[in-house]
């Protein structure tokens, strides 16, 4: 009974550790395609702001130049795509998948021309990484009962952008709908053209947008490669930001359904980490190959509309020309 | 605030498109206080002229004045801040937005939207009541029906503190009672001291509800009347330049075979819906049966089981006594076509033509299997651009470079085109949808006589239209749909606007 109470604490505290990079890449997500523009290029950004944070902690030894390193990287990759997407009204999925392609290239090229460790960073250690925060207490509660692991395990001994991560949700979700900003964020994802008529630049705000996701998409890089890892390898984002996208869709461009949908994510990744090499009752041991799809099958169930349907902003992917 | 005599004045307002000029030097004047129309084709200038008094398109040259200062409007928020208010024919709404949110949207003054909202509620209840505007700000846009979302827009409007309202063809999609209440506002505003600007190419409504009246063709100013000094007939040869005969020579009916038959045909939309509940007519020979009704009430899906493109739920279509549609049975468009039934399309550009086709194509499509057009799959490229020039000389379609694409084509041009290939091949019965929907007046005339010879050579047609007076211009009989049942079929001569529309809203059923 015990060891079943400990066993899913750990599933819950793994799950949060690998849902924070989808729930930043989530929300990075939202706030481009809530705003018309469709973000295809989360897992290059991401991927990008890992290396650039790894290299930069490598180099300085310090996680937080690292972390600049990171969020400047996304941040610069997201410009791009808004230059293409907004001013040039260029093709958007294109544009994105640019991104994710020249950044899976370039990044182990550059890791392997500057340090010559076969396209990876080096390892990082001590104050290139964020390490695991220990609350206070955490030592000493930890024997009380239910309570005690609870608090230790869970609560505490997550690295920083983790917490950050738990603030940005609401923040995220108040400048949607709690500000002025968010409320023309919104307007010009549906119908872009009642934006111009009102008086308000459609392509300032979409800029804006589109920056606010480069920061949030360069965090879940950062939290990759100096947070939950120790340094860049190859093709480390795996995936995530396609997954990210796909927890966006299933949350229905909200926030918090949004971080629901990542959780998911996150605990079918931690639930097959734990699965491999465990024998089941009646089935066995499976095969590592097939638990790692797990988040994968999960992703391809849900955008074959197993979740129902689902109405994505009106002006998503449509870029804006004055003369229809 | 000063008094002049003038709320707007262009001078000499022009603005090119390459070689196009869509306005040339225009000086419209409107009087404060008044509701001022603006009639002219499309084409004719309109809406370029008012995209630029609201800051969208930016002149050439020229003007706009405003209480007694010149301006070029950089863009709209600087025309709205001289008191210039745009209503769109297309709202400028955002769908899932709550009315409140939509109104604020651009004016909302605070940063947080909890305090903006408060704010604008007391405004807006104040403006509602001077107005006598009832309007539910925390509903949801995409719920409220076309009329109220008009009002939406002109409250909209007159948040930001509009003193000239500019109404972009309001009764376009309104019903003749939605639009009589949208007069009895316009009046409203007027006794208010707002200037309204009320640009329409329905005649009937400048008679209505203007007190001055500019007409506009080919991007010039042509006339200016006060209305009461002038009528529809010289509104409409102003307009066209020519004089409009719209008498036409109606011919008895000869006997009376029914071509098509509908007997309690149900089907659903494509929400799984039903959208069309146990509607039963016929059409015969040598007939207009004209259909009415507010847009969305089943006209699209009664069109769509008749061509075989909706698959019947209950009951049966019978085209010369073979049922072509029931449960069991669905007959291809193809073999429709082969029976001699004709289509055009409702919506042009989304199933009568494919965009991007040369005008050359688009002659051919949904016949590129005849013989004519080609040979064990291969197109007979040469036939095809003969058959394309022939259209283009009996319809008098212009430019004439059937090489081009469809869409660089006017909407009457592309129309026309539609129909010559439609009738090509002689069909017996005819199903149109919208004839004259973004035509131009001269090719209206046009299709319409067109529509009258073909029932006076015996055909059957069948034709959809939201626009009253088609209907009860070439019609020999209207039926009337409301929610997807026919509420009633009236003779032409029993019909006029009133009745229809009562019966649109479902309100008046009569045996037909």
């Amino acid at each position: 009974m015990i060891d079943l109470y400990a066993d899913t604490l750990l599933l819950v505290a793994s799950t949060i550790r690998t849902a924070t990079p989808l729930v930043l890449a989530g929300l990075a997500g939202l706030c481009a395609e809530r705003a018309g523009v469709v973000d295809i290029g989360l897992e290059g950004k991401m991927l990008g702001a890992a290396f650039a944070a790894a290299t930069a902690a490598a180099v300085t030894g310090s996680a937080w130049v690292g972390l600049g390193a990171g969020l400047a990287t996304s941040l610069v990759l997201a410009l791009l795509h808004a230059y293409v997407s907004i001013t040039q009204r260029g093709n958007q999925i294109v544009s994105g998948m640019a991104i994710n392609i020249v950044i899976a290239g370039l990044a182990p090229t550059l890791a392997g021309a500057w340090f010559h460790q076969g396209g990876q960073t080096p390892l990082l250690s001590g104050g290139a990484r964020f390490t695991e925060i220990n609350l206070p207490f955490a030592e000493s509660l930890a024997s009380v009962p239910v309570i005690g692991p609870l608090y230790s395990e869970v609560i505490s001994g997550h690295n920083i952008i983790t917490y950050m991560t738990v603030a940005i949700v609401p923040l995220v979700a108040w400048m949607l709908y709690r500000t002025r900003f968010g409320l023309r964020l919104r307007a010009v994802g549906e119908n872009p053209e009642a934006v111009d008529t009102a008086g308000i630049s459609v392509a300032k705000l979409r800029y804006q947008a589109m920056a606010i996701a480069g920061l949030l998409c360069g965090l879940s890089g950062v939290v990759l490669s100096t947070g939950l890892g120790a340094g860049f390898i190859r093709d480390m984002s795996a995936g995530k930001g396609y997954l990210a996208l796909a927890a966006m869709i299933f949350g229905r461009w909200k926030p918090v359904p949004t971080l629901l949908a990542c959780l998911l994510f996150g605990f079918v990744d931690a639930l097959q980490g734990r699965l491999q090499g465990v024998a089941l009752p009646l089935i066995g041991e499976i095969p590592v190959q097939f638990t790692i799809m797990l988040p994968y099958v999960l992703t391809v169930l849900i955008l074959a509309g197993f979740a129902g349907r689902m109405v994505a902003p009106k002006a998503s992917g449509i870029p804006y020309e004055k003369d229809h | 605030m000063s008094n002049p005599e003038f709320a707007i004045e262009t001078r000499a307002l022009t603005k090119r498109f390459g070689d196009v000029v869509a306005n040339d030097s225009v000086c419209l004047k409107v009087r404060a206080g008044t509701v001022h129309g603006i009639v002219g084709e499309n084409g004719a200038g309109k809406s370029t002229l008012l995209k630029m008094l609201f800051g969208f398109y930016q002149p050439d040259e020229g003007e706009v004045v405003v209480d007694r200062t010149a301006h070029t409007f950089a863009d709209p928020s600087a025309a709205m801040k001289t008191g210039i208010g745009m209503v769109h024919q297309h709202f400028m709404l955002v769908e899932p937005f709550t009315v409140l949110d939509n109104i604020i949207l651009g004016a909302e003054g605070s940063a947080k939207l909890e305090d903006a909202r408060a704010t604008a509620r007391g405004a807006l209840a104040a403006l509602e009541r001077q107005f006598g505007f009832n309007l539910p700000l925390d509903t949801v846009v995409e719920e409220l029906p076309v009329g109220v979302k008009q009002r939406v827009e002109i409250l909209k409007a007159l948040y930001r503190g509009a003193e000239i309202l500019v109404l972009d063809e309001p009764t376009a999609v309104l019903t003749p009672q939605e639009s009589e209440q949208l007069f009895a506002l316009v009046r409203q505003l007027r006794a208010e001291g707002k200037t309204v600007l009320f640009v329409t190419h329905k005649l009937h409504e400048i008679m209505a509800v203007t007190d001055d009246v500019t007409v506009m063709r080919a991007g010039k100013i042509v006339a200016e009347r006060k209305t009461a000094e002038t009528s529809t007939g010289e509104l409409a040869e102003l307009m066209v330049g020519a004089k409009v005969a719209r008498e036409k020579t109606r011919e008895a009916h000869g006997e009376r075979v029914i071509r098509l038959s509908l007997k309690n045909v149900s089907a659903n939309n494509d929400q799984g819906v039903r959208a069309l509940k146990a509607v039963s007519l016929d059409v015969h020979d040598g007939e207009v049966l004209g259909v009415a009704g507010v847009a969305g009430n089943g006209q699209t899906e009664l069109m769509e089981v008749i061509t075989g493109l909706r698959q019947v739920a209950a009951g049966s279509v019978e085209f010369d006594n073979v049922v072509i549609a029931s449960p069991d049975v669905a007959t291809n468009p193809i073999t429709l076509r082969r029976m001699g039934m004709a289509h055009v399309a409702e919506d042009r550009l989304k199933t009568g033509v494919v965009e991007s086709f040369s005008a050359e194509d688009n002659a051919m499509l949904g016949y590129q299997r005849e013989p004519d057009f080609s040979h064990r799959g291969i197109l007979k490229l040469k036939a095809l651009a003969e058959t394309a020039k022939r259209y283009f000389e009996s319809q008098d379609v212009r430019p004439r470079n059937p090489k081009l694409a469809i869409s660089s084509f006017s909407g009457g041009n592309q129309q026309k085109l539609v129909i010559a290939r439609e009738i090509a091949r002689d069909p017996q019965l005819m199903i149109i949808g919208q004839p004259t929907r973004g035509v131009d007046i001269g090719a209206v005339t046009k299709i319409h006589d067109q529509i009258t010879e073909l029932r006076n050579a015996g055909k059957a047609l069948l034709v959809v239209s939201a626009d009253l007076d088609e209907l009860l211009a070439i019609s020999d009989r209207i039926a009337v749909m409301c929610e997807g049942e026919l509420v009633g079929i009236v003779a032409v001569e029993d019909a006029d606007e009133k009745t229809l529309g009562l019966m649109m809203a479902g309100e008046k059923r009569r045996a037909s």
